[in-house]
């Protein structure tokens, strides 16, 4: 019993230890106190070093959170409890943002770096007009291939994936919306169809694919390429990059017929405190030389035009991520779906997915 | 013992009970009878049983719970056994702790790297003479992979049956003449069970939900409830249907439990 | 036998390490990620003694996973002590599945559910919302790993402790706690561990800058985990050896000269 209270003591001892060690490197770092910026952003999305450079400027401290998906981020938005001042949404998460009332519009006689966005990237239907949300990063939907498995410039159109030589040789993005949205897109249909025969229809198309899928991940279909575990992989130009970077057979199409564009944009919650802070940050982020620095790091395609002017040569030419006007114009923003639509989607898409 | 006495020792246990069980079951359950459309109670339980789906995605994840909890008692009843019998037993129980405290997304990504076709594994098949295997995206690896994680949830509560076992028994029934594998058996064995039962409990009640490891190491060719509830939580935000898989779940335990617990031994306080 | 034993064991264990030694070695390659090893650097070490904001987490989940893992073991304990206790049998089985309710319950709908309830009490999210939640998750495996040593003593050696003259008081500290002893600290550890392990749960009821290494982990997966984690994986794992060691060797010294002083007295 006596040796029992000795370990007990010792432990709280050393929790008392951990508890000071914490606070002096969370107040040598300035992380509280007035001049703080709460930003919940998804995990390693911004170049540290900039947050150094914006303390430096502005004097004030970012305080990162992290989140690992959208649907988790509203969550925690709609619970409340929280105060993050910036958040990072991705399309079709704004407007669901927006219409649970979970978001504050942009006062625009702030922001000062407004022209040096693309316009293709503003005024976008998620949110006409911008009242709520600045593109942050951009990207597609595509197909990876490694070319000791595959001809280079052999696969460029989704159809391909069916061919029965990519025999159990596909990795797919695990998502609903993007495997679907594939098929839907293979056929010639809105990637945004709500139309339960069309959705059907797309289906049983999948269904035919499953002899040649051989796996469905998330995050880690990356780690996978990186090693050459599969020839073909099917997801989001951001992970394409990053893992184009690590293995120099893998190459990235988007399919010329049609995919997916998303965007990923700024928004101010409603629970947002500091204001000014809010402003400087965006009025920062949008300056060329910074939104280059932070896609350099990041690997993703910025839709600040003056900034990818900024850009190495070979990173801006790169067709791959940022590809021609011919390509991008059939490209598709996710909408909203209504939730029943959205539950039908992902039905039929763990149908696919129990069905090999 | 008096009564009021005991009420202050249960009194933390049941404060936790009500808010952090009860509350959150409430809500589980009273969630569970709203669809997205807030229709008709029971709508979302009527979908579960009469849909394929829900009822294949059951049947696998009590079948893979099933032999996750068989490999991992199978591999851990002898290593606590010979662990038992080591001198200095304290320390290396400790060491079967410790990987445990490694992040388990960065030991699944270790195994990514282990199984891989350039990777340790498939090195040593070749090694052997076997040649490379495609080992990841099978229902092996990721019962192993599970395996792995939950067997030290295994070990301790057999460790700490044997420990108790006078080894006054073990002595008289080989003196009585029985074979090692008769004491065992016979002896060691049936006193050992409680252990047994709970690291059964320990190992195959979260199993039931794994989902992770599904997609990471088994590429999603597993689809068990758990997979479910997370798309149900995260992803449609269907939270009513979500919860429906969870009420079950929760039933599904209190069958595990009642199967595995003894019923037989009064409670031991002297009154 | 004895050597086919010895050698199972020492494959157990071998299993048991080399996802860890895999991390390891990768903390140690000049690469950047944990696919091809590109020769020796301490570069990830470097980078992650740098980072006030990674080391101010650690420093956070260690604290949150002791100081839970230590209430809930103290909870979890007087929980077993009670549920033993119950005569009844129905009442014990209820008390006993809704103790595992916690343990069956996929992380996302504890998340959300504990999250639902702290944002109705009006509770402030970060520290404290956290470590109530991990005491919350953690008390079920202590209950369990504690009551089966419970059922194991012998009703006998209490009544010979109270017919001796023992109160309540003694008869805890000197009789039934040294007995049950195995099973705290086995819940003790467990409890640490499914702390450590935690992220769904955490994720939910963290806020106001408050984050632990699993939720940190996982958020990075969608870049890439890079090889600085593996780096703090490494220091984290030597630093718990060698307190467990450190642990194991102070004990062996006690109990020697203990051993060594009731020979002299002899």
């Amino acid at each position: 019993m006596k040796r029992l209270l000795t370990i007990v003591a010792l432990l709280l001892g050393v929790c008392g230890l951990l508890a000071y060690t914490s606070h002096t490197l969370t107040t040598s770092s300035g992380s509280t106190g007035a001049k703080v910026l709460n930003l919940y952003n998804w995990g390693d999305y911004i170049d540290p070093q900039l947050l150094t450079k914006f303390q430096k400027e502005t004097g004030y401290h970012v305080n990162v959170e992290t989140f690992d998906s959208n649907e988790a981020m509203f969550t925690k938005l709609k619970q409340g409890g929280t105060h993050y001042d910036l958040t990072v949404p991705s399309d079709y998460m704004v407007s669901k943002l927006k219409q649970a009332h979970l978001l504050q519009p942009i006062d625009r006689s702030r922001l000062t770096g407004l022209t040096n966005y693309d316009p293709m990237f503003l005024n976008k239907s998620y949110d006409p007009g911008n009242t709520y949300s600045l593109p942050y990063f951009w990207g597609t939907l595509g197909i990876i291939y490694n070319d000791r498995f595959v001809k280079p410039g052999s696969l460029t159109h989704w159809s391909q994936l069916w061919s029965p030589k990519y025999r159990d040789q596909i990795m797919l993005i695990d998502s609903a919306r993007d495997i679907l949205g594939m098929a839907l897109a293979e056929q010639g249909h809105s990637m945004n169809t709500t139309n339960p025969a069309t959705l059907r229809a797309a289906t049983h198309k999948l269904n035919a694919l499953s002899p040649n899928v051989k796996a469905v991940v998330a995050d880690e279909i990356k780690m996978y390429m990186i090693q050459d575990e599969a020839a073909v992989a099917v997801d989001w130009s951001g992970e394409a990059a990053e893992m184009l970077s690590h293995n120099r057979h893998l190459h990235y199409v988007v399919p010329s017929e049609g995919s997916n564009l998303w965007i990923d944009n700024l928004v101010i919650p409603k629970s947002a405190q500091h204001y000014t802070a809010i402003y400087a940050f965006l009025n920062f982020m949008s300056r060329p030389d910074n939104a280059a620095q932070n896609a350099e790091y990041i690997g993703y395609a910025t839709p600040n035009r003056r900034a990818k002017a900024l850009l190495p040569k070979t990173l801006r030419n790169d067709r791959q991520f940022y590809p021609t006007r011919q390509t991008t114009r059939h490209l598709q923003i996710y909408r909203d779906l209504s939730p029943n639509v959205v539950q039908t989607y992902n039905d039929r898409y763990l149908e696919f997915k129990m069905h090999h | 013992m008096t009564n009021r006495k005991n009420w202050g020792y249960f009194l933390p246990y049941g404060l936790w009970l009500v808010l952090f069980v009860i509350a959150p079951v409430a809500l589980i359950v009273y969630q569970s009878f709203f669809n997205l459309d807030h229709q008709l109670p029971l709508n979302n339980y009527a979908t579960y049983f009469q849909s394929g789906v829900y009822l294949k995605m059951t049947a696998n994840s009590i079948w893979y719970a099933l032999l996750i909890t068989l490999f991992t008692g199978i591999i851990s009843y002898p290593t606590a056994y010979v662990l038992h019998q080591l001198k200095h037993r304290q320390f290396w129980l400790l060491l079967v702790i410790l990987p445990t405290w490694i992040n388990i997304l960065l030991k699944a990504y270790a195994f990514i790297g282990i199984f891989s076709q350039a990777g340790m594994a498939n090195n040593f098949l070749r090694f052997i003479g076997i040649g490379p295997h495609q080992l990841l995206f099978t229902n092996a690896s990721f019962i192993f992979v599970a395996t792995y994680i939950q067997i030290p949830f295994m070990i301790l509560p057999i460790y700490n049956a044997l420990d108790d076992l006078n080894p006054a028994y073990v002595n008289a029934s080989l003196d009585l003449g029985a074979t090692r594998w008769q004491t065992f058996r016979r002896v060691i064995f049936p006193l050992t069970l409680p252990g047994v039962k709970a690291g059964v409990q320990a190992v195959f009640i979260p199993s039931l939900s794994l989902f992770m490891l599904t997609r990471l190491i088994g590429g999603n060719k597993v689809i068990t409830l758990g997979t479910a509830i997370e798309e149900h939580f995260l992803t449609t935000m269907n939270w009513g249907m979500g919860s429906t898989i969870g009420v079950i779940l929760i039933l599904a335990m209190i069958i595990v439990m009642q199967l595995t617990n003894d019923h037989d031994q009064p409670g031991g306080f002297p009154r | 036998m004895k050597k086919l034993s010895r050698a199972y064991l020492i494959l157990i264990f071998i299993i048991l390490y080399v996802p860890i030694i895999y991390l390891i070695v990768y903390s140690f390659s000049a690469g950047d990620t944990m696919t091809n090893y590109h020769g020796f650097t301490w570069k990830h070490y470097a980078d992650l003694f740098a980072d006030p904001r990674m080391l101010a987490i650690v420093a956070n989940t260690l604290l949150v996973a002791l100081l839970s893992a230590l209430i809930a073991t103290l909870i979890g304990t007087l929980g077993a002590l009670s549920i033993h206790r119950t005569s009844k049998r129905v009442t014990r089985d209820v008390l006993l599945n809704l103790n595992n309710i916690l343990m069956v319950s996929p992380d996302v709908i504890i998340g959300a559910s504990f999250l639902i309830f702290f944002t109705t009490l009006k509770l402030p999210l970060g520290f404290g919302s956290v470590l109530l939640s991990h005491i919350a998750f953690e008390i079920p495996i202590v209950v369990l790993m504690v009551l089966p040593r419970l059922r194991e003593m012998r009703p006998a050696m209490l009544a010979a402790a109270q017919d001796l003259g023992a109160t309540t008081k003694e008869l805890l500290s000197r009789v039934i706690i040294p007995f049950i002893a195995p099973g705290i600290f086995t819940g003790f550890f467990m409890a640490l561990t499914y702390s450590l392990d935690d992220f769904a749960v955490t994720f939910f009821v963290t806020g106001n800058g408050f984050s632990t290494l699993s939720v940190e982990i996982y958020s990075r997966a969608r870049q890439g985990i890079d090889l600085e984690i593996n780096a703090l994986s490494g220091v984290m794992f030597l630093f718990s050896l060698l307190l467990v060691a450190g642990y194991y060797w102070l004990q062996q010294r006690h109990h020697r000269r203990k051993n060594k002083r009731q020979g002299a007295t002899l």
